[in-house]
C-alpha cells in the first residue's frame, strides 16, 4: 500500500472488502441506496441491506429488480436532490450503461462502487477492467483503488467531488482481489464524514415549488454545448479532486496528495523502467520492484488513481525520465490495442520526452499475475525502441497458445 | 373531412394563463395525447412532479430551451420513467424523515409524483420498470397514454396496437392482416401486481379521466391509469375527429372504461347498443384494408370477435 497506514491499530478492523466499502457508505449515510446483486459486488448490497435492516442507518433502500433500474432510480433520487449510491459490476454495469450516460448529461452526482469484472462472453465472474473501460466515454469520473482502504476512501472522495462538479462517479475496486480479501481498514466515523462531506446542496432539483424541466431534448444547435459542459466539468474536477484529497488528509490523516492526487508512484523518481498499471495488481508490482531494486535494477511504478479525468499532465511529468515504459493492463479495446496504452501514448504525443513503450495485456478475467510474470515483462520492456511494429509493441504474455491452436 | 367545430374561431376565448401544460408545445393538431397532458396537469395541480419517458409527448414538450411544463418535470430515457419516479418518491421519503422542511410546498402529503408514458414506453420496453415500481409499492401514479403505436419513431406496432391495424412494422400484405395480436391487458396486469387502484379512461370524457386522476392521487401506493388517446398522424384520420374516435373506441367496446379496486372491477361504463367495430375502423387509414368491397372481412371479424369476447368477460353490454 502506498501511503495509508496498514498496521491494524485502534481504529482499524480487519474485514472483507465488500463489507468495508458498505460500512464506508453507511458512514456517509446516503439518502437513497439502490443496488442489485452481482458477483463479486454482491457483498456490498448485502451488507448495506443488513445495516439498513438493523436500523443503523435510515437511508431509503430500494429493492430494485435490476441494475438498469438501480441506475434509473438513482437518477430520479439524485434529480430530486438526494445523495444517491449504487454498486455493481460487469454485466450489471453494462445494463446500467444507457441511464448512466444520461446521468452525466443531466449532471447528477450519483456515486457507484464498481467491483471490476470481465464481461461476457465467455461468461466469467473474475476480475479485470473490461467493464469500467466500456463506460469510459460517458462523462463519469473514474477512480481506481489499489487496496480496501482506498476503495472506502475513494467512495468518500467521489461524493465530495461529484457533488461539486455535478457529475456521476465510478469508484472502481478489483473484483475478488479486493472485494473478497480480508484487509485491515479504517472505517470513517460519522463525525469525520460530516466534517468532510457536508449535506448535498444542489443548485436545482425537482422541487415543485420551483418547477424546472430536466432532461429536455436538445436539437443540433444546443446538444454540443451540453456535452462540452460535461467536458469542462471534468476539467474542473481535476482541481476539485486535488483540493479534496488535501482536505481528506487533514480530516482522515491519509495522504493521497502525490501528483495532485491524480497518480500514485513507487520508486519512480530515478527509475529507468517505469511500469504503469491500475488497481490491485500494483501490490504485486511493488514487491517485484523491491526485489529488482535490491539487484540494482532501476524499476519504478506509476499508478493512475484517477482515470477520468485522465491524468495526462501528471503522467507526462512522472514519465519524463523513463528510459522505457511497460503498460500492464487488464483490458483491451478489441480491434485495436489496450485503451489505457492508447491513452498514455496520446498523453505523451505533445510531450518533450516520449519514452519507448510496450503494452502487456494480462490478468484478464482473473488470471493470476505472478511476480515472475512481472519480472519477465520488465526484462522484455528493456527491448522497447522508438520505432516498433504493432506485434512488437503489444503482447498478451499469458496467452496459452496450446488452447487456441485447438487443444483444451 | 371538415367539421363545423373546426370552422369556429375560439382564439378570443382561449386563456392559457395559469395552465401547467402550456400552449406552444409542438404536438400535431388534434393530438389525443396532448389533451391527456392537459387534463393530467389540470387534475394534479402545481404540487406535482412528472417523470416521462422518451416519446411524442416528451419530444413535443421539451425542445430546449423551451418547455411546455409548468410543473416540475424530468425526462430520462425511453424505458425507465417508472424507475425514475420510484427514485424521486424514495428521495422524498428520505427527506420526509431527515429534512421535513425540504419542500416549500404547504404540505408534503400534497405532493403528486406522476409517471406518464406512451404505450410503447409502458407496456413494452418499460414494462420491467413499471412492474418493479408497482411491486415495490411506490407512492406513484403511473399514467399510460395509449395511441396504439410508437408514434415518435414513425408509427411502429406496440403491444397496444389493435388486431388488423397497419403500422410500419406490421404492414398489411398478401401474407399479413396487419398487426396480428390483440391489445395487451395492462389494467389486469397492474391489478395482478396488487395495485389497489387501476382505471381506464378515454380523452373523450375529460371529466371522467380527471376524476380518476384525482381519485388515484388521493390514495397511497402505486396507481395505474390507462388512457385512450388517438393520434391523427399515426392512424390516418382527419385531426378534427380525435375526440369522436376516442369515444367510438369506447362505444364499440374496443376500449372498455372501468375502475378496479383491490383487483376487482368496481365500476364499469356500460355500453348500450355497442357499435360494430367497423364504425370505428372505417375512418382510419391504418384499417383501410379491412373495409370496403375488397376489404379483409375475416380480419375485421377476428377483431370483432376479440372485442365481443372481452365485452362478455367484462360485462360491458348494457
Ligand atoms: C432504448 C431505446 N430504443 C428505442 C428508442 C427509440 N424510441 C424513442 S421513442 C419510441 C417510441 C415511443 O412510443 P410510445 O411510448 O408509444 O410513445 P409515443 O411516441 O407513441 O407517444 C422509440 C421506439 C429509444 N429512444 N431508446
Ligand atoms: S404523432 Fe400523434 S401522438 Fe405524436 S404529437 Fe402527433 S398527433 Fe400527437
Amino acid at each position: 500500500m502506498a501511503t495509508a497506514d496498514s498496521t491494524p491499530g485502534e481504529d482499524t478492523q480487519v474485514m472483507k472488502g465488500t463489507s468495508a466499502v458498505a460500512k464506508g457508505v453507511a458512514a456517509i449515510d446516503p439518502d437513497v441506496i439502490s443496488a442489485y446483486p452481482i458477483t463479486p459486488q454482491t457483498g456490498v448490497v448485502e451488507k448495506l441491506s443488513e445495516i439498513v435492516a438493523d436500523g443503523d442507518i435510515d437511508s431509503e433502500f430500494i429493492k430494485v429488480d435490476s441494475e438498469f433500474n438501480a441506475a434509473s432510480t438513482c437518477i430520479g433520487a439524485s434529480a430530486a436532490g438526494a445523495r444517491a449510491f449504487s454498486a455493481t459490476s460487469s454485466q450489471g454495469l453494462k445494463l446500467m450503461s444507457e441511464p448512466l450516460f444520461t446521468a452525466a448529461g443531466h449532471r447528477l452526482p450519483i456515486v457507484m462502487a464498481v467491483a471490476n469484472r470481465s464481461l461476457s462472453g465467455p461468461l466469467s465472474i473474475w476480475a479485470d477492467h473490461t467493464d469500467c473501460f466500456a463506460e469510459r466515454d460517458g462523462g463519469m469520473m473514474q477512480f481506481h483503488a489499489e487496496d480496501v482502504q482506498e476503495a472506502i476512501d475513494h467512495v468518500l472522495l467521489s461524493f465530495k467531488v461529484a457533488e461539486q462538479v455535478n457529475l456521476p462517479a465510478l469508484s472502481n475496486f478489483d473484483g475478488f482481489i479486493l472485494t473478497h480479501v480480508q484487509e485491515p481498514a479504517n472505517i470513517p466515523t460519522e463525525a469525520e464524514v460530516s466534517e468532510f462531506l457536508p449535506p448535498r446542496d444542489p443548485a436545482y432539483t425537482l422541487d415543485p415549488s420551483d418547477p424546472a424541466t430536466m432532461g429536455a431534448y436538445a436539437r443540433p444547435e444546443h446538444w454540443t454545448e451540453a456535452r462540452y459542459e460535461v467536458q469542462a466539468a471534468l476539467e474542473d474536477a481535476r482541481d476539485v479532486w486535488t483540493d479534496a484529497v488535501e482536505e481528506f488528509d487533514d480530516v482522515f490523516g491519509r495522504d493521497y496528495t502525490e501528483y495532485d492526487g491524480m497518480i500514485d508512484t513507487y520508486r519512480a523518481d530515478d527509475a529507468e523502467t517505469v511500469i504503469v498499471a491500475l488497481g490491485s495488481i500494483c501490490g504485486t508490482i511493488r514487491g517485484v520492484i523491491d526485489e529488482m531494486r535490491a539487484d540494482g535494477e532501476l524499476v519504478g511504478l506509476v499508478r493512475p488513481r484517477v482515470h477520468r479525468p485522465f491524468p495526462a499532465e501528471q503522467l507526462r511529468d512522472a514519465l519524463s525520465g523513463a528510459h522505457q515504459v511497460a503498460v500492464l493492463t487488464k483490458e483491451n479495446s478489441q480491434g485495436f490495442e489496450s485503451a489505457l496504452a492508447s491513452e498514455i501514448k496520446s498523453a505523451l504525443y505533445h510531450a518533450e520526452h516520449q519514452p519507448p513503450m510496450k503494452t502487456y495485456i494480462l490478468g484478464m478475467a482473473g488470471r493470476d499475475v505472478t511476480s515472475e510474470d512481472i519480472k519477465a515483462i520488465v526484462a522484455d520492456a528493456e527491448t522497447a525502441t522508438d520505432v516498433m511494429d504493432f506485434s512488437e509493441s503489444e503482447s498478451w504474455p499469458q496467452l496459452r497458445e496450446d488452447i487456441i491452436s485447438g487443444g483444451i | 373531412m371538415s367539421s363545423e367545430l373546426q370552422e369556429q374561431d375560439y382564439t378570443d376565448e382561449i386563456d392559457h394563463e395559469g395552465e401547467l401544460w402550456n400552449a406552444g408545445h409542438r404536438a400535431c393538431a388534434g393530438c389525443g395525447p396532448a389533451n391527456a397532458m392537459k387534463y393530467i396537469t389540470e387534475a394534479a395541480g402545481e404540487n406535482t412532479i412528472i417523470a416521462q419517458p422518451t416519446g411524442c409527448m416528451e419530444v413535443v414538450s421539451t425542445p430546449y430551451p423551451e418547455s411546455a411544463w409548468g410543473v416540475s418535470y424530468i425526462h430520462n430515457i425511453f424505458e425507465n420513467a417508472a424507475s425514475v419516479a420510484s427514485g424521486i418518491e424514495a428521495a422524498y421519503q428520505a427527506f420526509d424523515r431527515r429534512d421535513p422542511d425540504h419542500l416549500d410546498v404547504a404540505d408534503e402529503d400534497d405532493l403528486n409524483i406522476i409517471a406518464v408514458g406512451g404505450d410503447g414506453a409502458t407496456a413494452d420496453i418499460g414494462f420491467r420498470a413499471l412492474s418493479g415500481m408497482m411491486e415495490r409499492g411506490h407512492d406513484v401514479t403511473y399514467i399510460m397514454y395509449d395511441n396504439e403505436a410508437y408514434m415518435n419513431t414513425g408509427v411502429q406496432r406496440s403491444s397496444q396496437t389493435p388486431y388488423g391495424a397497419e403500422t410500419t412494422t406490421s404492414p398489411h400484405g398478401e401474407a399479413s392482416v396487419g398487426n396480428d395480436t390483440n391489445k395487451k391487458d395492462m389494467a389486469s396486469i397492474a391489478a395482478a401486481h396488487g395495485v389497489d387502484y387501476v382505471a381506464t379512461a378515454s380523452i373523450s370524457n375529460p371529466h371522467d379521466f380527471k376524476q380518476k386522476i384525482e381519485t388515484a392521487l388521493e390514495r397511497d401506493g402505486p396507481k395505474f391509469l390507462h388512457v385512450y388517446a388517438p393520434c391523427p398522424v399515426g392512424w390516418g384520420y382527419d385531426s378534427s375527429k380525435t375526440v369522436e374516435l376516442a369515444r367510438l373506441a369506447v362505444e364499440t367496446g374496443l376500449f372498455p372504461v372501468f375502475e378496479m379496486e383491490g383487483g376487482e372491477i368496481t365500476n364499469i361504463r356500460k355500453v348500450s347498443d355497442r357499435k360494430p367495430i367497423e364504425e370505428f375502423v372505417k375512418y382510419q387509414k391504418r384499417f383501410s384494408h379491412l373495409v370496403g368491397e375488397d376489404g379483409d372481412e375475416e380480419g375485421l371479424a377476428e377483431l370483432q370477435a376479440w372485442i365481443d369476447g372481452r365485452a362478455e368477460d367484462l360485462g360491458i353490454d348494457a
